[in-house]
């Protein structure tokens, strides 16, 4: 049965592998077939048409942020979840302690609502 | 025996892939002649019969293009971005059968592995949009994080509402619940009355999969929701510095990942492979009409996605995200809610239709209160003016008879 297993995920990460191997041959069938012909101005990164001005890492707006660690807590929330969503019939305490994890999760997400959060402008 | 269950595994792989990229070619076909179709014109015509060689054409003109790299871009990111995004939407296929015995690996977890693979692509967007170092490409990326991470959490939610219906992880399992008669698969799911609730979850989740096809729109970035690289604000986001077979890369992930979600609606809301003429005794022809029946539900669930795109106008990014926190979330946690009290207390099964239902149009009430606001308020204005005008003139008599208040003046007053 663990062999079994084992083999089951193995064919998984093959599908990456090929799916890789397929990709770079792609990629390198382009490079033999297409033209080739650099130049200074067209290896510049795209600007509106006027002359590129040098490149600096720009700051990031901090909501990207905000945004990304309510989706940590919603993720981590939805990890216990999956295992839960499977064996919660007939069990009474599994049932009602997931109920009360849900409405601590709902009053974080109006709490968040109330304090602006959720907004993408305010 | 096991090498040569090892070069089946590649062999049923590189057919998957064939057959992945004839599905993608169907799609760019599909729509641009649907489109075209709506929009009243004939779509792609020259190429072929009914212009069916146009996306070989298109593909033989991507590979045939200059991939150029940047010289301010950083190399290893950029290129390695595309390989990112399209690797894992195609191990997604490993696990999505399109029959109950033509699936290349059945994962007991298949649900979860599929949630979790399919995350992976945000990354690859976002190193697109880094590795390009171009403003347009970083604003971009950073977009189509925030964006998808979002209308991530919806689909989780109704893929768990959809496990706690079937009690099951595995798809074909879940797909096989829905199918009348069945026998339950699990003695805990025996207890509530077998045979009745087993319907398409469709029926007893109209609201999951409204949710479902929102969110899973989201997901791909399909027209409603393509602000990370819409191209009238900032050109292509993640993809302004990309061409040729680069570019093209891009482009067959994002077909195969709209592949995926009209898949995953076919198969957890729409009773998968199972249809109305089914025959069961050579095995080879239950698989090759069940096949047909899947492909039929997944191309429906596809044109109603292309239709969408005909259809709305795009999101801004305030909208799209206040839509995702404040619509699209708190209804998917509702949506486990009721689908646990239903399960829990094992009530009957038009319970759980009804109560979606109910909930459904509730939302869509409000939402639809929300969106024509200013329009109501706009009439408001123009009705309390038009009153205010006619007084006077009552008054007044003939003499002054100036032209009424057209919408222009009473939006500008209001």
């Amino acid at each position: 049965m663990p062999v079994d297993f084992d083999f089951r995920w193995a064919a998984i990460i093959v599908s990456g592998i090929i799916g890789f191997i397929a990709i770079a041959i792609m990629f390198g069938a382009s490079m033999f077939i297409s033209s080739r012909r650099r130049s200074e101005i067209k290896l510049t990164s795209y600007e509106c048409g006027i002359e590129a001005a040098p490149f600096r890492w720009s700051q990031i707006n901090i909501r990207y942020y905000i945004f990304a660690i309510l989706f940590l807590i919603f993720d981590v929330e939805a990890v216990f979840l999956f295992p839960w969503a499977v064996i919660f019939i007939g069990n009474k305490i599994a049932f009602y302690a997931m109920l009360i994890f849900l409405a601590v999760l709902g009053f974080a997400i109006l709490y968040g609502w109330r304090k602006g959060v959720l907004q993408w402008s305010k | 025996m096991r090498i040569v269950d090892f070069f089946l595994i590649i062999l049923g792989l590189l057919v998957l892939f064939t057959a992945l990229s004839v599905v993608v070619l169907s799609l760019t076909w599909l729509e641009r002649k649907f489109l075209g179709r709506l929009q009243r014109r004939l779509g792609p015509n020259r190429t072929g019969p009914m212009g069916l060689l146009q996306p070989v054409a298109d593909a033989v003109k991507l590979v045939l293009k200059e991939d150029i790299l940047p010289s301010s871009a950083d190399r290893a990111i950029f290129w390695v971005a595309p390989l990112v995004v399209l690797v894992p939407s195609f191990m997604l296929w490993v696990t999505i059968p399109a029959a109950e015995n033509l699936v290349l690996r059945n994962v007991d977890m298949g649900l979860f592995y599929i949630i979790a693979f399919s995350v992976i692509t945000i990354l690859g967007l976002v190193l697109a949009g880094w590795g390009s170092a171009n403003k347009y490409g970083i604003l971009g990326g950073l977009r189509s994080s925030a964006q998808l991470i979002s209308y991530e959490i919806p689909v989780i939610m109704v893929v768990i509402a959809v496990a706690m219906m079937a009690q099951s992880l595995n798809l074909i399992h879940i797909t096989n619940f829905q199918l009348p008669g069945i026998q339950s698969i699990t003695p805990e799911t025996a207890r509530l009355e077998a045979g009745i609730q087993n319907v398409p979850f469709a029926v007893l989740q109209p609201l999951g999969m409204v949710i479902f096809l929102i969110a899973g729109l989201a997901e791909v970035g399909r027209t409603p929701f393509d602000i990370y690289f819409a191209e009238s604000e900032i050109v292509g986001g993640p993809f302004v510095e990309y061409s040729g077979a680069h570019w093209s890369v891009f482009f067959l992930a994002e077909y195969m990942n709209t592949f995926i979600i009209a898949a995953l609606t076919a198969l957890l809301f729409l009773g998968g492979w199972h249809g109305p003429f089914n025959p069961t005794s050579p095995q080879w022809l239950e698989s090759l009409v069940g096949v047909v029946w899947f492909l039929v539900k997944t191309y429906f669930v596809i044109l109603v996605i292309f239709w969408i795109r005909g259809t709305f106008p795009r999101l801004r990014i305030d909208q799209l995200m206040a839509f995702a926190w404040q619509v699209v979330v708190p209804l998917s946690f509702a949506n486990i809610l009721i689908t646990g009290v239903f399960m829990y207390y094992g009530w009957p099964w038009w319970s759980l239709t009804l109560m979606s239902l109910t909930l459904s149009s509730v939302i869509g009430y409000l939402i639809y209160k929300h969106v024509t606001a200013p329009a109501r308020k706009v009439a408001e204005v123009y009705n309390r003016r038009r009153m205010i005008e006619r007084q006077p003139r009552r008054q007044a008599g003939r003499q002054s008879s100036g032209p009424s208040a057209g919408p222009e003046e009473a939006v500008s007053g209001g």
